[in-house]
């Protein structure tokens, strides 16, 4: 069983590297880009039958550091 | 003084701090590695030191925090031994909740390496009694996440408690409220970015640091 954990800055938090990918993308002459934010994507292989709420820990203990980010998981339950 | 230095995969800065401590407490301290899960008996101060501890992989900080030795770290706090995070060793100890916030990467993305001035806010901490408050020193920072940011009731509370140790006179790395360093609610823990163990003699550009350790040793000692 495999999931996915995108981790997200939390809405407020200043994100400088978003912000330069925003300003490469404008010199790069993309125009009508209005916010970049960068984030995290990491993929587990999980043995079968591993909880949600597993997950959940794993975020909160380690993945996602919930002071200044977010988590979503994304089960892929049979990839 | 019976101290120890925790040394991660990674740290760069353990040898300077273990230099600085022998200099001013007259000790070697004891270098203790991230597997181990003891401290050595009857240690008097615990300093978490700089570098890259794995890398900076997920977050400066993460991986170390949950290391084996960090629980006997968060034991000896509990009881009261003064612990000091320095650069890496701040974003660690904000990683193993220790201390409050988070240290996120510089503002303008740029690698910060120079001396710079700082105002020391509280000198009533067992890591401050040598300064005086709102006197202006400099130490050398060298980083690339300092950019401390907690949320604003965290902020108020750090300010109201008197728990903002050092703050930035210049802008740095864009701290939230220019913070450089700040002290846990029994005030016995102390994060900060700059670099006190890299000014401990004047051949190395100034003694500013060497004064947080004196005053560390004068209140341990007392």
């Amino acid at each position: 069983m495999k999931a996915r954990v995108f981790i997200t800055l939390k809405n407020g938090v200043l994100d400088p590297q978003g912000k330069a990918i925003h300003h490469a993308l404008d010199g790069l002459g993309f125009k009508g880009v209005n916010d970049v934010r960068a984030g995290k994507l990491i993929e587990l292989d999980l043995a079968d039958g591993t909880s949600d709420s597993d997950i959940e820990d794993m975020c909160r203990k380690l993945l996602a550091n919930t002071v200044i980010e977010n988590f979503r998981i994304e089960r892929l339950e049979h990839a | 003084m019976k101290s120890a230095v925790i040394v991660f995969p990674g740290s760069n800065c353990d040898r300077d701090l273990a230099v600085a401590l022998e200099q001013v407490t007259g000790r070697k301290p004891d270098m203790v590695w991230h597997r181990e899960s003891d401290l050595p008996e009857g240690i008097d101060f615990i300093g978490v030191p700089g570098g890259f501890s794995y890398g900076d992989y997920l977050r400066s900080g993460a991986m170390a925090a949950r290391s084996p030795v960090m629980q006997a770290v968060k034991e000896a706090a509990g009881r009261g031994v003064p612990v000091i995070g320095i650069c890496n060793g701040f974003q660690v100890l904000t990683e193993a909740g220790l201390l409050p916030g988070a240290l996120m990467r510089n503002a303008r993305l740029s690698f910060v390496c120079r001396p710079v001035p700082l105002r020391v806010e509280n000198s009533q901490s067992l890591f401050t009694s040598a300064y005086e408050t709102g006197e202006q020193i400099s130490l050398p920072v060298a980083h690339h996440d300092g950019n401390y940011q907690a949320d604003e009731v965290t902020l108020d509370r750090l300010e109201g408690e008197g728990r903002v140790a050092f703050r930035y006179l210049d802008e740095v790395n864009g701290s939230a409220r220019s913070i450089a360093g700040i002290l846990n609610d029994s005030g016995n823990v102390l994060g900060l970015m700059p670099h006190p163990e890299r000014v401990i003699e004047e051949a190395h550009g100034g003694t500013d640091g060497r004064r947080l350790f004196e005053g560390l040793l004068e209140t341990v000692a007392a």
